[in-house]
């Protein structure tokens, strides 16, 4: 349930939000300290919505505060996740400079908040743990006197708490700041809220990569998806092959993610409750693998001749499982996240039909002219030697299609068709048992002229003909940039607040869906990460009151 | 003009390090593989002795400074050890003026062992001489720079090459509007068409007029441009000998100005009351006039160009049938109901203002759609339709006898999945029915970025390096530049280009630049 919020001044509200909170500061000289009249100016950026809101019409000055451990709470000032959250959060709300020298000393009015103390509830805290697709993001935030609360059983909701925190937090004209007085409970709608960023087509340095990171956190996205390599580049530096990025990124030096960077992505990302799920996508678009392992990659023919390019992975050999083996034992150890991502599609069958060894090979198996067993022949013994590295795993949509035998923990990421067919997919994967997530409305690299936002938004996971067992073996969407179009120049103002909308979807109830009411808050979340440093481009035309200053 | 490539293949990567890879192409080149190192250390920018313009030419010395930098991104592997200077002739000394409509850019660029001679009539061209030689100067794997013999003869095909930004649906730090004028200056564009205000808002702050910004800016402090803001854009922009046009449209797209003027729009009405609402300017009272020639005296000295763009585009007719009093002076003016005959009174009035202060006037091209008694001076700007609907109006406009300017397919605003570069780079402006009087006519192209979804955040990789294409369709000879295919390579290699300048220039397509952008 979602309090009813009134929003009907809310384009008013925000186009002349400093207008109004200059009256409010005339009120407050003639009546200090008192009960306000408060406009819904307020509200309005919340983003995503929580799924309970009670806002009250008094407001708090946050003059001199601070973020601090509640002493009944779990993780204490040795948890350095939430240290580091504190400052991040203080330094989102208040800007560095107020943190550097001693405050002024001065006596707190009745209306002053002066601290908000963060309990983690729960005996475990998971303080130095990573984030799961089981993890409780849930977290209660109130707002009053003598200080607001933020509770939470784990860490995770805590770090959401904190960004709910400071998004109700709104200045004067003055840069004077104050929060009303609130009260809030929530979680996620589902479990697993993805941003995909596919480092293959164009090399995406480490600095961006770790902005974006940061922008999740802000809309409470909770698994970055690693689309790492792909036809185009090897950028990853295996510590088994390492030729792979040798001679398979498109610089050895420059254009790769070496051990440190991978982990520095994965802590940066367990700091803000996001999960770090690497996607090494086979047996198709693995042409840059070739480069750095010879005989991975199946030789094309030209007739009774090697044409000397190469196809999907060779399937037929015993030295491509034992490369998968250890290349993938050694992902198992490099990423802690409990999934991999083992893509499995688009599989061009030409390649795989012009070879003559792969012809025999599948006369002796009996597969005849249909390859797609051959393709489940591959996958079954990819999955096989995963499941010894004791992850589970995601595949792109068709490995399902192709019946491949699944364990019945496997996601199924489903990316391809129109509404009509996705949402039958949904039906189908979900009717087989197996958990889903969804894509296909979430191409964010597909850019139109105008508002696209609007599909994004009003797409539904759980919009398809299935039981209500069935709608729960949804556990979420991604939201895609594939690389084509997109390296660091544009990404992230193409990212945002685009992904945003996909945010809200997927963490907020099901009936929020008021478009007005979200173009209202999402403009103001807009300029709040423009604040913070990002470039999220606008709606629409207006503005907003720090434009970006980077260019 | 003759072509020798280095390689002999023009999609090898090599064969940009010759001439090629000078985006946009020049007009007539030579080069061979003939190739001199040039050490950062040795290398030098020096005035012909017969040059009218020498030491202390405020233009050509800043460019120095600037071409510098972007020769040698980072010079700290200086080898070779001979020394090699750049020696500039010019005709003119015109360092301390502005460029103009008719100002020369042609020059000649000789490079030889151990110098390059860089010839030109103005310091315009000569600033596009050393843009081109920017270009040619490249690294190898080893960090030494190379520049191969070369000799260029070029000019621009079109003399009007503009960029339009729109900082009034959202405001464009002045930061972000400099940093757009460096980019233009390396496609070679020339004319900056500054789209100032609209109706969302109306950023100048205006020294006559100073409740126009304080009350119809987006925020009366931070969103608006000073007298010193406009001056920095065009002193900056004339450095780089790129014009400023202002463009303040009127009498619709004028909300912003009702805030702080009133009585300049028209009440609507609603029956026989006033709604509340306001529509286009006012063309009944004498005191729109006045105000428009005042701020009109203002806009003409604070922008030192010749030319001035009016707008008139898109007038929306029902705000002034609505009202009683537009009503009756139709009637006295015997205009019956055809209210374009009141758009064309309006226009002819400030038409006849800014005539008055010297400037030449621009106008969108619904002007002339609505009738043709416009003065034969003003230029007409194209920016609606199809290509076969733009290509007849380029006929009727030209053979009206009117100078035009074609804008129609380079609304870059527009954005598309996939490579939409390839569109703007196949238009071919001149291909319209006409003879070669009218196609003379042709003054040039403008490439809109109009602000609806477009502010500091992500102008910069929506423009570049898709308005590059049109650039060299502006720039280059037509005949020369007709295969997209071709250009790809070159453009992508410019792009890279961009980046390591620190342009935020976006991926045409999948692959690298050595150095990639490091911001976020």
């Amino acid at each position: 349930m979602i309090t009813a919020l009134k929003f009907t001044l809310l384009l008013l509200a925000l186009a002349f939000a400093q207008g109004l909170h200059y009256n409010y500061i005339d009120e407050l000289d003639k009546e200090a300290g008192t009960v306000r009249a408060v406009q819904a100016s307020q509200y309005v950026s919340l983003w995503p919505l929580p799924q309970k809101v009670k806002i009250l019409d008094l407001s708090f000055k946050l003059t001199s505060f601070n973020i601090v451990d509640a002493k009944e709470s779990s993780a204490g000032s040795s948890c350095s996740l939430l240290q580091d959250a504190y400052r991040r959060y203080y330094e989102y709300m208040f800007g560095i400079a107020k943190r550097q020298g001693p405050r002024k000393s001065r006596l707190t009015g009745p209306s002053e908040l002066t601290e908000l103390q963060v309990w983690i509830t729960s005996p475990d805290s998971e303080c130095d743990g990573y984030p799961s697709v089981t993890s409780d993001e849930s977290y209660e935030l109130s707002v009053d006197l003598p200080y607001a609360v933020l509770k939470a059983p784990k860490v995770w909701g805590a770090l959401h708490g904190l960004e709910t925190f400071s998004q109700l937090v709104y200045e004067d004209q003055y840069g004077a700041k104050s929060i009303n007085s609130t009260a809030i409970s929530d979680f996620p709608r589902f479990a697993h809220r993805g941003i995909l960023l596919d480092s293959s087509r164009h090399f995406l340095p480490l600095k961006v990569i770790l902005a974006n990171l940061e922008t999740m956190a802000m809309n409470k996205f909770n698994v970055f998806h690693w689309h790492i390599v792909d036809d185009q580049s090897f950028p990853y530096l295996s510590r088994t092959f390492p030729q792979l990025s040798q001679q398979g990124a498109y610089h050895p030096y420059t254009h790769v993610y070496t051990p440190a960077d991978v982990k520095m992505v994965i802590e940066f990302g367990r700091l803000r409750g996001i999960r770090v799920v690497p996607e090494f996508d086979t047996p198709g678009h693995t042409q840059s693998w070739g480069k750095g392992q010879k005989d991975l990659l199946t030789p094309c023919y030209s007739g009774s001749k090697p044409s000397g390019s190469f196809g999907p992975v060779n399937p037929i050999l015993n030295t491509t499982y034992d490369f998968m083996s250890q290349f993938f034992k050694e992902i198992s150890t490099v990423f802690p996240d409990a999934y991999v991502h083992l893509g499995g599609d688009e599989v061009d069958f030409t390649c795989w039909k012009s070879n003559p060894d792969i012809q025999k090979f599948m006369d002796q198996q009996g597969y005849g002219q249909d390859y797609k067993k051959l393709e489940s022949f591959y996958i079954q013994k990819l999955l096989d030697i995963v499941t010894t590295t004791h992850k589970g795993y995601m595949i792109w949509q068709e490995v399902f299609d192709n019946g491949v035998k699944l364990k019945p923990d496997t996601l199924i990421h489903v990316w391809k068709g129109n509404q009509e067919q996705y949402q039958s997919e949904m039906a189908n994967v979900t009717s087989a048992g197996y958990k889903t997530l969804l894509s296909t409305p979430w191409y964010l690299n597909r850019i139109s002229y105008g508002q696209d936002w609007h599909g994004h938004y009003k797409a539904d996971p759980q919009d398809f003909n299935g039981t209500e067992e069935q709608k729960k073996l949804v556990i979420g969407g991604e939201a895609c940039l594939w690389g084509e179009y997109v390296d660091a120049t544009n990404l992230t103002p193409r990212l945002w607040p685009r992904a945003s909308a996909v945010a809200e979807r997927l963490w907020s109830a099901k009936d929020v869906t008021d478009i007005n009411d979200a173009f209202n808050r999402l403009s103001v979340h807009r300029c709040r990460m423009v604040a913070r440093g990002i470039p999220a481009e606008p709606l629409f035309s207006s503005y907003c009151p720090r434009e970006y200053k980077g260019i | 003009s003759s072509r020798v490539s280095s390689s002999g293949s023009s999609s090898a990567l090599s064969s940009l390090h010759t001439v090629e890879g000078v985006w946009p192409l020049p007009q007539s080149f030579t080069s061979s593989t003939e190739r001199y190192p040039l050490n950062p250390k040795a290398f030098y920018f020096g005035y012909g002795r017969q040059s009218a313009a020498q030491q202390d030419c405020s233009v050509l010395d800043a460019a120095f400074k600037r071409y510098f930098s972007l020769i040698f991104p980072d010079y700290t592997s200086g080898s070779g050890d001979k020394p090699f200077t750049v020696e500039i002739r010019v005709d003119h000394a015109d360092c301390d003026s502005y460029p103009n409509e008719n100002s020369s850019e042609r020059y000649n660029l000789s490079v030889s062992a151990g110098q390059a001679s860089l010839n030109a009539e103005t310091v315009w061209g000569a600033l596009r001489g050393l843009e081109t030689f920017s270009q040619l100067v490249y690294q190898d794997d080893f960090g030494t720079y190379f520049v191969n013999k070369t000799e260029i003869d070029d000019f621009p095909r079109f003399q009007f090459r503009g960029i339009l930004l729109d900082t009034s649906r959202h405001y464009l730090p002045v930061q972000a509007i400099l940093k757009t004028l460096d980019a233009m200056a390396y496609s070679k564009f020339n004319v900056f068409h500054w789209h100032i205000v609209d109706d969302p808002s109306f950023p100048y702050q205006s020294r006559t007029f100073p409740d126009l910004s304080s009350t119809g800016a987006f925020h009366p402090m931070t969103h608006i441009y000073t007298q010193s803001d406009v001056r920095r854009v065009i002193s900056h922009a004339r450095l780089w000998g790129i014009r400023v046009l202002p463009e303040f449209d009127s009498p619709g797209h004028t909300q912003s100005w009702g805030k702080g003027q009133s009585d300049l729009l028209t009440p609507c009405y609603r029956g026989s009351t006033p709604s509340g609402t306001f529509g286009p300017v006012n063309p009944v009272l004498p005191s729109t006039y006045q105000f428009m020639a005042r701020l009109f005296k203002e806009v003409s000295s604070v922008f030192p160009d010749s030319y001035i763009h009016l707008g008139g585009d898109e007038v929306d007719f029902s705000c002034w049938k609505s009202n009683p009093d537009v009503r009756a002076f139709m009637q006295k003016m015997g205009f019956g109901g055809d209210f374009t005959k009141l758009e064309a009174f309006y226009m002819e009035k400030i038409v006849n203002i800014t005539s008055a202060l010297k400037k030449t006037s621009i106008v969108w091209q619904d002007v002339f759609d609505y009738h043709e008694r416009i003065p034969k001076d003003t230029v007409l700007h194209i920016w609606k339709g199809t290509p076969a609907s733009y290509k007849e109006e380029l006929s009727r406009m030209t053979k009206a006898g009117m100078r035009v300017l074609l804008a129609a397919p380079w609304y870059i605003n527009h954005i598309a999945y996939g490579q939409d570069w390839r569109n703007y780079y196949t238009v071919q402006p001149l291909n319209f029915s006409g003879t070669e009087e009218q196609k003379k006519l042709v003054i040039g192209g403008e490439v809109c970025m109009w602000g609806e979804y477009v502010d500091a955040t992500n102008l910069t990789p929506r423009l570049w390096p898709r308005a590059s294409a049109a650039a060299e369709r502006l720039w280059s000879d037509e005949k020369q530049t007709s295969s997209v295919d071709e250009a790809f390579p070159r453009l992508q290699d410019f792009r890279c280009k961009l980046v390591r300048r620190g342009i935020r220039a976006e991926p045409l397509h999948v692959g690298h630049c050595k150095h990639e952008y490091q911001g976020v």
